[in-house]
């Protein structure tokens, strides 16, 4: 048994980090300035490592804390650096101009959403009573903000950073649920990642060509009538 | 056992050569090879059929053999063939019409055959992470296949594929690490996500947590299989992809995301009894078939009038997952096969004759039947078999799954979702009757375009387009050597002994 105060040391650091990743999350939200968003998805991406980086201090693992640097270059590096470039390739349409819903009523949208992953999560957090798994109910939050943030933005660029919210989502997840999917499957996901990532980016590229902007509201040619 | 390694290792292999093989070759050697590697997975899943038939399920390094991949594998083979044969004429037609540069071509045979590769691997890894990569992987190796027109409507289209299918298919990523976490915590010797493993210890699994890891497994390889509600993506895609991508995803794809569907199903009844899968696919089914005959009713375009046919067909095939048991799940399997076929030589058939009008509207083909009946007669035979007419095998496995909807015990509750069902699929049987018979023997036009009176079909276009429908045909009179096959894999799949 370690010391219990070092053990609640573990245990607020994981709440900071925690704290952290669902903040940030909303102020994905919250933002409209695309330049901005991306700044704090870049935030979202380290504070996710540095979620692991806790989990591996209080396991004292050194294989996750590789691990843990490893998110930390993935998702706090290298996939918000190809959403900047993505985001210049684009061209000038710097802002989400019409989301579906507007700032106030999303804010107001994310704070039910995290009742709700805090009423599924329930029994998750039942199965196992551990600090990590009382965590959980944040991932499962931000896996719903970003499903909303996919739905009600028609910005290209605010498309992939809710899809990559989803995905942050699932993979603080997976690590707070403190059993891991096996290597293979776990390079493989981030391999399929960053693959979609760059398939729409370069999709994005091509919209942009051909429709002149990156607003998806426009996409609506294929329609059954 | 190294050549049981082997030969479980070709179906996978086998593409990714090929598919490493058309990035250096010519259009005529990738041709070839393209129908060649076709053959050679075809022959391999039979070699595993009758391996696996023969004797227990084999576990070879990460790849679990057994009665179901086997199956999966012949119905990949059977629709590649399909699509190989008509692809050359597919591509020289586009390349010829200025639609289509030689390099798009080449890369086109690339991408087919690593989507081929990715698609053995789904149904052999043994691993359901590994299997889910494998699922995403063939969205990516898609893209680019429906986007390839570099048109608005097919830039469009792949946006919306990837967007949906990779949001779709997250949600199922979640599904399995919670399974994983519910997993950990049931079994002294974890499972980890081993579909096998897992089935053994799933009365063991927190049932609580199961649910939620059921609900989003099931919907997230439900957007993979085109099912409601998640199925928006599936239209545009079929509609935009080059015809012979469109049957190998209508055929295939769709049905390797179902069989991973079965799988969970499987997981689902051993740790939380038969209701509660049952409930969500049959939400599944009746949204899909409400969706698809509501949209065929006034379907002005004939390659989403199939899209639409698809998903049609994926709700039949949840309704038969959802009344389980070894009967309707041998139906399921064989409609699994028919349906492929089938569409297969439907998307052929449509993509020949969008580009000899030079157009996918139905009021702007008329009369075929008497301008082009070797074409016309194709079409018509797929679309009467997609209604369920017999001699096809449809007719036979969607009477299957009715009556085992019907004549199961009482306190299922079914026999109001099995008549509902069938009331939809007569609606958009009639929907579907009526257009393709608008397109086949409505008036010519006074001036019916020229291209169309002249041009004969390929000889390997018409070998895809005979040859799938009389397979089917056939398969409606009688499963022959696949009958243990398919009995095997419905007692695993309905945990029968």
């Amino acid at each position: 048994m370690s010391p219990p105060a070092a053990a609640l040391l573990d245990v607020a650091l994981l709440d900071v980090a925690a704290g952290a990743l669902l903040l940030t999350a909303v102020l994905v939200v919250w933002r409209r300035d695309l330049p901005a968003v991306l700044q704090i998805f870049t935030a979202h991406g380290v504070a996710l490592g540095a979620l692991v980086g806790v989990l591996a201090w209080a396991q004292r693992s050194v294989e996750l804390a590789l691990v843990a640097i490893g998110v930390l270059l993935v998702r706090g590096m290298l996939l918000p650096w190809l959403l900047r470039r993505a985001l210049a390739s684009v061209g000038p349409a710097r802002r989400e101009l019409r989301p579906v819903i507007n700032v106030a009523a999303s804010l107001l949208a994310v704070a039910g959403l995290v009742l709700l992953a805090f009423a599924v999560s329930v029994p998750l957090v039942e199965l196992d009573g551990s600090p990590a798994t009382h965590a959980m109910p944040v991932a499962i939050a931000v896996v719903l903000i970003g499903l909303m943030v996919l739905v009600t933005r028609r910005h290209a660029i605010s498309q992939l950073v809710g899809f990559l919210l989803v995905d942050n989502g699932i993979t603080a997840a997976g690590f707070l649920a403190t059993t891991g999917i096996g290597l293979v499957v776990e390079v493989g996901v981030a391999l399929d990642v960053l693959l979609v990532v760059l398939v729409l980016h370069v999709l994005a590229g091509r919209i942009r060509t051909m429709f002149g902007e990156v607003d998806l509201g426009e996409l609506h040619e294929l329609r059954d009538r | 056992m190294p050549i049981a390694t082997a030969l479980a290792f070709s179906p996978i292999a086998v593409p990714a050569l090929t598919a490493a093989g058309c990035a250096l070759a010519g259009r005529r050697v990738a041709a070839v090879a393209g129908v060649v590697c076709a053959l050679a997975m075809e022959a391999a899943a039979i070699g595993l059929a009758v391996t696996v038939v023969a004797s227990e399920p084999i576990e070879v390094a990460g790849l679990r053999l057994d009665a179901l991949s086997a199956f999966m594998l012949v119905v990949i083979g059977a629709v590649a063939t399909i699509a190989a044969l008509a692809s050359p004429a597919h591509s020289a037609t586009e390349v010829d019409a200025g639609r289509l540069s030689p390099r798009t071509a080449r890369r086109q045979g690339v991408l087919v055959h690593a989507f081929l590769a990715a698609m053995a691997l789904a149904v052999l890894a043994a691993d359901l992470g590994v299997v889910w990569v494998a699922v995403e992987l063939t969205t990516i190796v898609t893209a680019f296949l429906v986007g390839q027109g570099r048109t608005r409507n097919a830039v469009e289209a792949a946006w919306k594929y990837v967007v949906i299918c990779s949001t779709g298919i997250a949600l199922a990523l979640l599904g399995l690490v919670l399974l994983n976490f519910a997993a950990a915590h049931a079994a002294t010797d974890a499972p980890g996500l081993d579909w096998a493993a897992l089935v053994a210890a799933a009365p063991a699994l927190d049932p609580a947590v199961t649910q939620i890891a059921v609900v989003l497994l099931i919907v997230g390889f439900g957007t993979k299989a085109g099912l409601a509600p998640l199925h928006a993506w599936l239209p545009d895609a079929h509609g935009q992809a080059p015809a012979p991508v469109s049957a190998l995803m209508s055929g295939v794809l769709l049905a390797v995301s179902f069989s991973v569907i079965l799988r969970v199903k499987v997981i689902s009844d051993g740790a939380l009894g038969p209701g509660f899968a049952r409930a969500l696919l049959l939400g599944a089914a009746l949204a899909s078939l409400l969706v698809a005959t509501s949209l065929l009713l006034a379907q002005r375009d004939y390659k989403r009038m199939l899209a639409y046919s698809s998903i049609e067909q994926m709700g039949l095939l949840a309704l038969g997952a959802a009344v389980g048991g070894p009967a309707a799940t041998a139906a399921v399997l064989l409609h699994v096969l028919g349906h492929g076929l089938v569409k297969g030589v439907a998307f052929v058939g449509a993509g020949r004759l969008a580009q000899l009008t030079g157009t996918s509207r139905i009021d702007q083909v008329r009369g075929l039947a008497t301008m082009h009946p070797t074409l016309a007669a194709p079409l018509a035979l797929a679309v009467l078999a997609l209604l369920g007419l017999p001699p096809f095998s449809l007719f036979a496995s969607e009477m299957a799954i009715v009556r085992a909807g019907l004549s199961g015990p009482d306190d299922r509750g079914l026999g109001w979702a099995v008549v509902a069902a069938l009331v939809l699929v007569l609606v958009s049987g009639a929907a579907m009757l009526r257009h393709t018979g608008r397109m086949l023997l409505g008036p010519t036009a006074e001036e019916p375009p020229t291209l169309i009176t002249r041009q004969r079909l390929p000889h390997t276009t018409r070998l895809a387009l005979l040859g799938g429908l009389v397979v089917a045909a056939v398969l409606g009179v009688t499963t022959g050597p696949l009958t243990d096959l398919i009995t095997q894999a419905a007692h695993a799949l309905s945990g029968a002994p």
